[in-house]
């Protein structure tokens, strides 16, 4: 909708719109273009509305209910809004803010639902996913039991088996019926057909999965003999089970030792002495992630120091981004430097370089026994650029002044240049140094347009995860700690290593410390950012 | 007249956003993935590399019995934690292509189905039967068998080595300083130091019948302090054999330029090096002591996921037909690893590369897969680093064993 009047329109819902108003929306109205417009926006709502429409029956069929109903409600207002004669700021903020729920908004409170469950390794999925999951990892194949040629038949909708045993005798049997021996005729050596049954071909076995997975023919009318099963719809084992599930009181017993495990709210079977059978299932734990990522031990005094360097990590590589690039853009501006421009393109090219690159080169050039640095630069010296812990540091903020000092540079050349060059001359006059100059009038100007990208960038440093997954990957590791977690590792990489690494996941306690970082960065960003006022009132 | 833009955009992005948003609010399901298999369709999801070596096997499958076999190519670092991401939502594949190793992982999270091999179980190599079990059930078809073995320069150094001093002693007779390369890095890789470990009697675990015994850690016992000491005095501070310097690029880039006569690695090395002209011969990793050196067997299987909704023919295409001689050879074509069908593995083994892996293969065990590994991994291979670059390596490997053991116990 082109206007040039956006900042008359009011909200609907004032009653009476004034004379002024009235005028202004038509307008508006007016200026939304004739017939042909009005077509095209019938024509692209009704593609949203029928992909709408498409996408709820697709949902509903497959009884995702809620988001089905999100769907729908969402294009009744897209709708809403679009056939509306106003509404004119929302028909330009409807597509920024669905995206903004959609990618931003669900994932934050996504991963804040998860930071309150135990959702990891051995927490996966839903309690009837793990009783099915230990009932059918329990079964055990008779030992020494032979393999039996299977048919599968029907009779009215009851399954059964007809079983060819190692003497050539046939027998049947379903989930009621032990084995009995039947007349059937014999292809080979397997009976395929029985009076009385329907013989099933393998597309309706297919078609009837479920059922077969489930059908267990007791042997005799002895249970201890176990069940024949058939996986595959045409070769039938012999198996006992060693757990049992008592649905009603929700415990599994161990029939081979006697223990017997019950749901007692932790998301496993458990026995009385704590042993747990996993897989065990998703459960809500209120604050249990927060209490353990900051109480328990072998967490606690990793997660100090690491806090500690990922805040010294972020504050220095700011600042030594910020005064070397401070620096350059000065002298660059100096008009007396000949050949700026060349230079300037130059500074720019660690910045054009994908920084995952960057890191991994820089990675192979301080290998200790091989890199170009230790070779080529100290003529074959073993320093341990990347192995020794202090040393560790220091190239993991080497490596980020190199990658982050031009996008400062631009910045501050930026800024610089956006400053008058009287106020220069009239400090000058006044004979005032050029260091006083600098200090007094060009750094107050310049932060005022640049401090808010200074806060930017330590949030970002913060969070600069890319730098050390690929230069140090965090190491060299602290052997000491509990944790696989090392001496440069900073906050998000060391979430990143107790959810993503190793063989048991963490989804709940990582997703903890995601909202723990969240909210030390939002509170340094804010009280940052109230701070910064201060500067604009030098305007 | 004007044709108005901006309701255009406005339009199209709600347009735009309408699918995203449904796409993504849909469960993450993009279309690739395949929906929740409706009966009559397998699933299975597959390294991409080896797509086109299966789609034939899919393909006459489908035919014979008229089930459709939808291949889905993954990225093999994805794989394992979208199986079980996916499999309890209900919207994974059927049928997934791993690695024994994760077996622990995977039945611990309840995602996969156990699977009968019946009488085909005699047909495949013991090892291969061995690491499709897990607690004694048996959960995955295993397709290939594969482990490290040394490939030698054989212009450099035209005979096998006898033992690993010998081994140096050839290499540094042909005029090398440096004849012996394995990839360790910053973090060490015990994975290629086992041979030598086990060489000294120090495997990680005791095994019972049903596997190997996360109770009875034998990581610390008395070999495992003389692989130590043996290992230490290889390292920065001893001959510098070992360096943690040498990562798998530099260990590469040394055979392939013939600084190095020797190279510990696995087959999927080989054709690199034969690519770039090297004549490569594969021996038995030369043991330090009188005992071999046995490597780890990574099997590679296929698992039937546990939500399943057509168990039965995922079943009857993985026992009856990717066990079948004629798909594990195209497997076998596609990612050159012995076959873990035993016939197969006859037949590929007229290739000397993989007719030397094998018989490397054949004193191989297979990697624990239990989660009391996960203990082990996350310590073993900063201790043997720090060994290699000069710490006391009786008092750090008996540290090692003392973290590896409060691991499992808590």
């Amino acid at each position: 909708m082109s206007t040039t009047i956006d900042d008359e329109v009011t909200p609907a819902t004032e009653p009476k719109p004034t004379k002024r108003q009235r005028r202004a929306a038509n307008i508006a109205d007016a200026a939304s273009g004739g017939l042909k417009v009005l077509l095209l926006k019938l024509l692209m709502l009704g593609l949203v509305d029928a992909i709408a429409i498409y996408a709820v029956i697709i949902l509903a069929s497959a009884g995702q209910w809620l988001v089905a109903a999100i769907v729908g409600v969402v294009a009744v207002v897209v709708n809403w809004i679009y056939f509306s004669r106003r509404k004119l700021p929302a028909k330009y903020l409807a597509p920024g803010v669905i995206f903004l729920v959609v990618f931003q908004v669900f994932v934050l409170i996504y991963t804040g639902y998860i930071a309150f469950t135990n959702y990891g390794t051995g927490h996966n999925g839903s309690q009837e996913q793990a009783v099915s999951s230990l009932m059918a990892s329990s079964l055990q194949r008779v030992e020494d039991s032979p393999t039996y040629p299977v048919t599968v038949v029907d009779q009215g909708g009851t399954l059964g088996l007809l079983v060819t045993d190692p003497d050539g005798e046939a027998l049947l049997g379903t989930d009621e019926q032990p084995l009995a021996p039947v007349d059937a005729d014999v292809e080979g050596d397997r009976a395929v057909a029985v009076d009385g049954w329907t013989t099933l071909q393998f597309a309706d076995v297919i078609a009837r999965t479920d059922e077969i997975t489930a059908l267990a023919v007791p042997f005799s009318d002895d249970p201890n003999d176990g069940a024949l099963r058939t996986p595959d719809g045409s070769s039938a084992y012999l198996y006992l089970s060693n757990l049992e599930y008592d649905e009603a009181a929700g415990t599994m017993t161990n029939l081979d030792t006697g223990t017997v495990y019950s749901d007692i709210g932790t998301g496993a079977f458990t026995s009385d002495s704590g042993e747990e059978l996993l897989p065990g299932w998703q459960i809500v734990v209120g604050f249990d992630n927060f209490v353990r990522a900051v109480t328990d031990e072998r967490l606690a005094g990793p997660l100090l120091y690491v806090t500690l360097w990922t805040f010294a990590f972020a504050l220095i590589s700011v600042a030594s981004t910020f005064f070397l690039g401070l620096f350059l853009a000065i002298v660059f501006n100096d008009m007396r430097m000949k050949g700026r421009k060349y230079y300037r393109v130059l500074m720019i090219l660690p910045y054009a370089i994908p920084s995952f690159l960057s890191a991994l080169i820089w990675a192979g050039m301080m290998n200790e026994s091989f890199g170009f640095i230790n070779q080529v630069l100290f003529g074959g010296a073993s320093i341990p650029w990347l192995t020794d812990p202090v040393l560790a540091k220091f190239s993991v903020l080497l490596v980020n002044l190199w990658l982050g000092f031009p996008y400062m540079f631009l910045v501050c050349t930026g800024a610089l240049q956006s400053i008058p060059e009287e106020l220069q001359e009239a400090a000058t006059v006044d004979g005032a140094k050029p260091w006083a100059v600098f200090r007094l009038i060009k750094l107050p100007l310049l932060l005022v347009s640049v401090a808010p990208l200074l806060i930017a960038s330590f949030a970002f440093n913060f969070n600069n995860f890319n730098v050390i997954y690929m230069l140090t990957d965090g190491g060299p590791r602290d052997s000491n700690a509990p944790i696989p977690v090392g001496f440069t590792d900073i906050l998000i990489s060391m979430v990143y290593k107790v959810a993503f690494t190793g063989q048991t996941r963490d989804y709940g306690l990582a997703s903890a410390y995601s909202i723990i970082i969240f909210i030390i960065v939002a509170v340094i960003s804010v009280i940052a950012f109230r701070r910064t006022k201060s500067l604009e009132e030098l305007n | 007249m004007r044709v108005n833009t901006k309701s255009l955009l406005a339009a199209g992005a709600v347009a735009v956003i309408a699918t995203l948003g449904l796409a993504s609010c849909s469960g993450g399901d993009s279309g690739s993935d395949g929906e929740a298999s409706s009966s009559g369709t397998l699933t299975v999801w597959v390294d991409a590399e080896r797509v086109d070596a299966l789609q034939a096997a899919a393909d006459a499958y489908s035919e014979e019995k008229g089930v459709k076999v939808e291949l889905v190519g993954k990225d093999n670092a994805d794989i394992k934690d979208d199986f079980i991401q996916q499999v309890p939502t209900g919207k994974g594949p059927d049928i997934t292509m791993g690695a024994h190793d994760w077996l622990g992982e995977l039945s611990t999270n309840g995602v996969v189905a156990p699977l009968e091999l019946g009488d085909s179980a005699a047909d495949y190599l013991p090892v291969a039967v061995d690491a499709s079990k897990y607690e004694g059930t048996t959960y995955m078809l295993p397709y290939a068998v594969e482990n490290i073995a040394v490939l030698r320069n054989a212009d450099l150094v035209p005979e096998a080595a006898t033992g690993f001093d010998d081994m140096i002693a050839k290499g540094q007779a042909a005029g090398l300083a440096q004849p012996f390369v394995v990839e360790q890095g910053a973090e060490g890789n015990p994975y290629h130091l086992y041979p030598f470990q086990t060489a000294f009697g120090a495997p990680v675990f005791g095994s019972t019948d049903a596997g190997y015994d996360p109770s009875d850690l034998q990581l610390g016992n008395a070999g495992g302090d003389q692989f130590a000491t043996w290992l230490g005095s290889q390292g920065k501070n001893g001959t510098g054999v070992f360096n943690t310097d040498i990562d798998g690029d530099i260990a590469k880039q040394s055979f392939l330029d013939g600084t190095a006569a020797f190279w510990l690695t696995g087959p999927w090395n080989v054709g690199a090096a034969t690519e770039a002209g090297i004549n490569v011969a594969i021996d038995t990793v030369p043991s330090p002591t009188a005992e071999p050196a046995s490597p780890f067997a990574g099997v590679k299987g296929f698992f039937v996921s546990s939500e399943s909704k057509n168990k039965v023919a995922a079943n009857d295409f993985l026992v009856n037909y990717i066990g079948t001689e004629d798909v594990q050879l195209e497997l076998f074509k596609a990612g050159n690893v012995l076959p873990a069908l035993t016939a197969a593995a006859e037949a590929a083994s007229s290739d000397p590369i993989v007719a030397g892996f094998a018989a490397v293969g054949a004193e191989a065990v297979p990697m624990p897969a239990i989660p009391a590994m996960g203990a082990v991994w996350q310590y073993w291979g900063i201790a043997e680093a720090d060994i290699i670059n000069g710490a006391d390596p009786v008092a750090t490997w008996q540290k090692l064993a003392a973290d590896v053991q409060a691991a499992i116990n808590k």
